[in-house]
């Protein structure tokens, strides 16, 4: 072998930034093209839009009168904000609204800190006692006002509808799909129906059920509250959903994994909790997550039953006599708020699957 | 050697479907006895061990380990698979936890013993399969043999009585067979009750009390080491030797 070899290393085709414009952008003809027309687009879209958000637009004001119509008028915001991000939720009740939220934010941030200890407790506090506080400070009860759910709307209603489906949704998924591949023929077969009833309906035809039908079923009298109703209704339709998320991991999992938890003795229920819904959990990560926005968005069809959810509430404030023709900038609004929450979603779910990969 | 009986297979029987895979298997085996299994592929020899941990159900016959009889009912299950460890071919070390904490799972969630001692005693057996500087690492980060010693190890935490090895070298690298038969050959001396399904001969001619060849689900021969290889009586035995070495 000849020693000058060493001296020679990979070849050196991309030089700067001429470089890699030529190989990403221009390295043939409709290549050149295609970027030449992405660019046009660019510039006919994102000047105007910029414009129309931001350097046209209006932010101080109290009135309609002090918009100048040349961009959006985020004034109609601005003074609708109490209705968009807490319904008709009694004014001087708000600080407890906020008050659960500040105990969200602190628990999210310490959980994503990396490396503080006692993370496990921060959890179970969140997954057991929050959900007492909240509802304890929401809906009213230990010397706290009562405020009934037909006042709550707005961005609070999308996340509490959001937050319940989703915290519940899961671990029925997962129920749901360990019973559909049971071994015993009644478990299997009753998971099946349940998910695949549940799975073959709309949610709004779900949410109708919810509202109009189900009462017919009740005896006289016995009245659940509708938004209960509606919550139920949304975490049954996304655990079906998340069965069969749940039950693709499990399929995906070697034999092997199964037969060396019981050879070690460990039960069924123990085999599951540590060996095998760890890593099969791990692997749908992407899907559960999607399903998770998916739920998240699909909050907003509880419209069609009188519930004024984040988006519900800011058409109907556009209806508002004083504030007509601003649908535009409600709806962006909207659109960026659900961004914000579906990309953290998003982000949260590509930060959890680095961290819990430990190679196959 | 005391003659304490083990195991014991009685008219063993087991069908997949049509296929006849165990037909009237009949074994004794003593503690401290060590039994290698080979034969070829298809010839039921996998699914005997595994039966007698319970991987594989038995649809006739008897199957007592250590004085307990094997039934549909999951204490004795249990109670057998607590006495029995078995090493696979494929490894299957659990990929999302450490090898210490493969290796101290069970011992802290069958066994309950307290983590810190399940832990120590862990690294105690990562050590005699030497690979306890790998203790925190992954198993997808070791090479196959020592996953395998690993997969060994997490066996023995759980303080078997009897081993069970399922073709334990077949995956392997050639270079990395031996680190294994190694750990198997220190753990026979030790006086463990062991039976090894292994085409390894020169492990079998080195530790085991006796040889069985298996061929379509019967046992075919079981002789001590030395006969086995110089006067086997069947021609599928002969035919078989003569095709493995």
């Amino acid at each position: 072998m000849s020693t000058t070899n060493k001296e020679i290393g990979p070849p050196v085709i991309e030089l700067g930034a001429m470089g890699w414009l030529r190989k990403n952008l221009f390295s043939n003809w409709y290549n050149s093209l295609l970027t030449i027309f992405g660019l046009y687009l660019l510039y006919i879209l994102i000047p105007p839009l910029l414009n129309w958000i931001f350097l046209d637009a209006n932010f101080v004001g109290s009135t309609r009168d002090d918009c100048t119509n040349e961009g959006a008028c985020w004034i109609f915001i601005q003074q609708n904000i109490k209705l968009i991000f807490y319904g008709l939720y009694p004014t001087e009740e708000l600080w407890r609204i906020n008050f659960v939220y500040l105990i969200l934010f602190i628990s999210g941030v310490y959980l994503l800190i990396p490396n503080l200890k006692h993370k496990g407790w921060v959890g179970a506090f969140l997954l057991i006692i929050f959900p007492i506080i909240c509802v304890i400070m929401l809906s009213g009860g230990l010397g706290l006002e009562a405020v009934e759910t037909r006042l709550w709307g707005g961005l609070f209603l999308t996340l509490v509808i959001a937050g319940v489906g989703i915290v519940l949704s899961l671990p029925i998924g997962v129920m749901l799909a360990l019973g559909r591949r049971s071994k015993l023929p009644v478990v299997s077969i009753l998971c099946t129906i349940f998910i695949e009833i549940w799975r073959g309906v709309p949610l709004i035809t779900v949410l109708f059920m919810a509202s109009n039908m189900f009462p017919l079923f009740m005896p006289e009298g016995v009245n659940f509250d509708k938004l209960i109703r509606a919550l139920i209704g949304v975490m049954f339709f996304s655990a079906a959903y998340l069965a069969e998320v749940v039950r693709g991991g499990l399929q995906a999992m070697p034999k092997g994994q199964y037969e060396a938890s019981q050879a070690v003795g460990l039960t069924y229920w123990r085999m599951m909790a540590l060996v095998i819904l760890p890593q099969s959990l791990k692997m749908v990560i992407p899907a559960i997550i999607g399903s998770f926005i998916a739920i998240f968005k699909d909050t907003t069809l509880v419209l069609v039953i009188g519930l004024f959810d984040f988006l519900g509430i800011i058409q109907f404030v556009g209806t508002n006599p004083d504030w007509l023709g601003f649908s535009h900038e409600g709806y962006v609004f909207a659109a960026a708020v659900f961004w914000v929450f579906c990309y953290a979603m998003s982000w949260y779910s590509q930060r959890l699957e680095k961290k819990l990969d430990t190679g196959r | 050697m005391s003659s304490e009986l083990m195991i014991e297979m009685k008219n063993v029987h087991k069908w997949f479907g049509e296929l006849h895979v165990l037909n009237d298997i009949n074994l004794e085996i003593n503690k401290g006895e060590k039994i290698v299994i080979c034969g070829p592929s298809g010839s039921g020899k996998s699914t005997l061990i595994r039966c007698i941990n319970r991987l594989e159900e038995h649809q006739r016959g008897n199957i007592i380990v250590e004085g307990t009889e094997l039934t549909n009912d999951s204490r004795s299950i249990e109670r057998i698979r607590g006495e029995v460890g078995m090493v696979f071919q494929q490894f299957n070390l659990f990929p999302h936890l450490s090898i210490l904490d493969n290796c101290s799972l069970a011992p802290i969630w069958v066994r309950k013993l307290p983590k810190a001692e399940a832990k120590e005693k862990a690294m105690e057996y990562l050590k005699r399969v030497q690979i306890d500087d790998q203790a925190h690492k992954y198993p997808a980060q070791l090479s196959g043999g020592q996953q395998q010693r690993a997969a060994i190890a997490r066996a023995l935490c759980m303080e078997p009585r009897i081993m069970l090895f399922d073709e334990p070298t077949s995956a392997l690298d050639p270079e990395m067979i031996k680190e294994v038969l190694d750990v198997m050959v220190g753990l026979a001396q030790g006086g463990m009750t062991m039976i090894v399904v292994t085409h390894e001969m020169g492990f079998a001619k080195e530790v085991a009390d006796s040889i069985i060849f298996m061929d379509e689900g019967q046992i075919v021969e079981a002789k001590n080491p030395k006969d086995f290889f110089d006067n086997p009586e069947s021609e599928r035995t002969k035919t078989f030797l003569s095709q493995i070495l």
